[in-house]
């Protein structure tokens, strides 16, 4: 089994690395949907582009660019799915 | 006829709407510049049209209060024709809305927008193919650059109602189970238990995410019919937002641009003051002397001092400013902006989707209030639109640098403004004590880098102005015929004795009473009416320094000027609105006596 697979908050993943959407959490149903609409739906592919100071990361997801606060970034769940590169 | 433009947000619906009925709305690359609704008039293909620009949505689903503004106009206002805009660079996303629409039962265009953007990133659509799929007709625009509208204006009457598409059984007997006048329910009631079984087999517990997850890959299947994908370039614009969005270089960048944004500000606007005032001064002194004494005559030379000095001090400092900000918009730096510094914002109980109407605060609070509109959660937006009052607009910096900087020097003017800012974060850190945050944080699309077009950000510069022109002038006009009327009646001095209760603790002259209640109307005034209420345009020889700087740090805080009363009224209610005006009056009267106490010792 690979370690590296299991899932894990969209926040660690390294920059750089891709992952598949688990699972979302969203503290709302507003907040859940609003991420759909946006792309973040279980299944769809992200990567991880780079971390703000101060939590927030930058991802790609649909070909978009989206900045994700850290509290939100924290409820996605992804399985990483290129090697750790860090 | 009325068309209306539905699109997700940054989808280029406002620069579309410039192009089809003349220059009127704002358009910014920045994911919701528009929250409300913009209605024009304009000729398709020889046939007068209404077309209304709807604030930009993801979904017909979600809830902020933009995206109400959308929904409520489509469901309830009639509608002849749907102009889906869809940005073609992120098709499948884009499809989802479109989904959404046509299950509205209202004829339908899809304009695939920023085709070259697509183009760019790699990306070819069939549009025939789309448009056999979808049912109704499908056409390319460039609306930044004017392309496709005369196609559009024939797809127009070809619109047709779209069959709305077919879904699993699941979301069918949901559909089934919902039909009523609402065709798309934000939130369903009720869902028939058999419904709610199905979903549950399927690992949902809310019916709407079933259907958006099915819509999601329904739109994916229609871009794989739809498009081809050539391999993306690994773009410049990924190592730019690297750099820029980098936790040290982005932050160093950050602050260049702020401050080249002030300095530039301040070295243009004073190098055109000093070429418009002497020529102003000497011919208001000759119309001064050519109409010579009388109540009528020094009543009318007030009027046209205060006309030139909107020409010479407000418009040399509030021109390059609208212009820098209109770059820094249409770049797309605003949203970048908003990321640096959500961490920060996160201490101050806000986060960095804020950033933006903070940012535009700078240029005009109502605009900055009205952007609150795109966050997402009631709090934020509350805290958000009060500190954004606090921000120093443009109409503030023309007193800044025409008063602080102008004969105390732009390291006055530059303390100023850091001074502001740490009043900004001790307020928000208040008002998060008192209102702690309840939102979700930052959720925020970052569009891709635009070139900014002479015609999309000279136009936007010119609205702002005009708005200044329209608004402020006549107000100017206005005031200093009235000030005049005053003076020369004997009037004033009552004014000033009203306003004693200020200016006697801030240390100011009696006569700088008027021009402050007159800045209540717009905040330019108090310094433009200064001279004339001093009786001379010699300015350092009326006040002293100390005193110039507590009338700007009095006229930075103290109440809104009354188009932001009234936004803010609409916005956040009137009692509350109450409490600002209260609140701002107090700290403007606490930050003046403060600056007093600081000149006093420094200066």
């Amino acid at each position: 089994m690979n370690l590296n697979s299991i899932p894990r908050p969209l926040v660690e993943l390294h920059p750089g690395q891709t992952g598949r959407v688990v699972a979302l959490a969203g503290p709302s149903r507003e907040v859940r949907l609003r991420l759909r609409a946006l792309g973040l739906r279980p299944g769809a592919r992200v990567r991880l582009l780079g971390r703000g100071p101060g939590g927030p990361v930058r991802i790609e997801v649909e070909g978009c660019c989206l900045a994700l606060g850290a509290g939100v970034a924290r409820r996605i769940l992804v399985a990483p799915e290129t090697e750790d590169q860090g | 006829m009325r068309l209306a433009l539905v699109g997700q947000p940054n989808s280029g619906k406002s620069t579309l709407f410039n192009a089809l009925v003349g220059l009127r709305a704002v358009a910014a690359n920045f994911p919701g510049t528009t929250v409300e609704v913009l209605r024009g008039r304009a000729a398709l293909a020889g046939k007068p049209v209404e077309i209304v620009d709807l604030p930009g949505i993801y979904s017909l689903a979600a809830q902020d209060p933009a995206e109400r503004v959308a929904r409520d106009f489509l469901l309830s206002e009639k509608v002849d024709v749907i102009l889906n805009v869809v940005d073609a660079s992120v098709l499948p996303r884009s499809l989802t809305l479109t989904l959404e629409l046509m299950e509205l039962g209202i004829p339908m265009v899809v304009v695939l927008n920023m085709a070259d953007e697509a183009e760019h990133k790699g990306i070819r659509i069939d549009s025939e193919k789309l448009e056999g799929i979808l049912g109704v007709p499908v056409v390319f625009t460039v609306a930044s650059r004017g392309v496709g509208l005369r196609e559009l204006a024939a797809a127009v009457a070809r619109a047709r109602v779209p069959t709305p598409p077919r879904y699993s059984e699941a979301v069918e007997a949901l559909r089934a189970a919902l039909k009523g006048p609402d065709p798309l329910p934000a939130q369903p009631a009720w869902v028939p238990p058999p419904v709610r079984e199905a979903l549950r087999a399927r690992g949902y517990e809310d019916p709407a995410e079933l259907w958006a997850d099915e819509r999601f890959a329904l739109a994916a299947r229609i871009f794989r019919e739809v498009a081809q994908v050539a391999h993306a370039r690994v773009g410049l614009r990924e190592r730019l937002d690297d750099l820029l969005m980098h936790p040290f270089f982005g932050y160093a960048f950050l602050a260049l641009t702020l401050f080249l944004l002030f300095f530039l500000t301040f070295r243009v606007g004073a190098a055109l003051e000093g070429l418009l005032l002497p020529p102003l001064e000497g011919l208001s002194a000759r119309a001064g002397a050519a109409l010579g004494e009388g109540v009528a005559a020094q009543a009318l030379t007030g009027a046209l001092e205060g006309l030139l000095a909107g020409i010479g001090i407000a418009l040399p400092y509030l021109l390059p400013f609208f212009l820098l900000l209109a770059l820094l918009e249409d770049v797309g730096y605003l949203p970048r902006a908003g990321f640096l510094l959500d961490g920060l914002m996160h201490r101050l109980g806000l986060h960095g989707k804020s950033v933006i109407p903070l940012l535009l605060g700078y240029g005009c609070s109502v605009p900055a209030v009205l952007a609150t509109r795109i966050l997402e959660d009631e709090r934020d937006r509350f805290v958000s639109a009060v500190l954004a009052v606090l921000i120093p607009c443009a109409a503030r910096t023309v007193v800044v640098f025409g008063l602080v900087g102008r004969f105390l020097g732009p390291a006055a003017a530059l303390l100023l403004y850091l001074g502001n800012l740490g009043v900004v974060a001790l307020a928000a850190t208040l008002l998060a004590r008192l209102f702690p945050a309840t939102g979700p944080g930052l959720i925020l699309e970052i569009p891709p880098y635009r070139l900014p077009t002479p015609r999309t950000t000279l136009g936007k510069t010119w609205l702002r102005l005009r708005e200044f022109v329209k608004v402020a002038w006549p107000l100017l006009v206005a005031s200093s015929f009235v000030l005049s009327l005053f003076q020369a009646l004997g009037l004033a001095p009552y004014l000033n004795a009203a306003a004693r209760a200020v200016t006697w603790p801030l240390g100011l002259p009696p006569e700088a009473g008027t021009p402050l209640l007159f800045g209540i109307l717009r905040k330019e005034l108090a310094l433009l009416l200064l001279a004339q209420a001093l009786g001379t345009e010699d300015l350092p020889a009326a006040l002293s320094s100390g005193q110039m700087l507590v009338f700007t740090v009095f006229t930075i805080f103290y109440l809104p000027c009354v188009a932001t009363l009234a936004v803010l009224g609409k916005e956040l209610g009137w009692r509350r609105t109450g409490l600002v005006l209260l609140a701002t009056t107090g700290l403007a009267l606490l930050l003046g006596l403060g600056a007093r106490l600081v000149a006093a010792a420094a200066l």
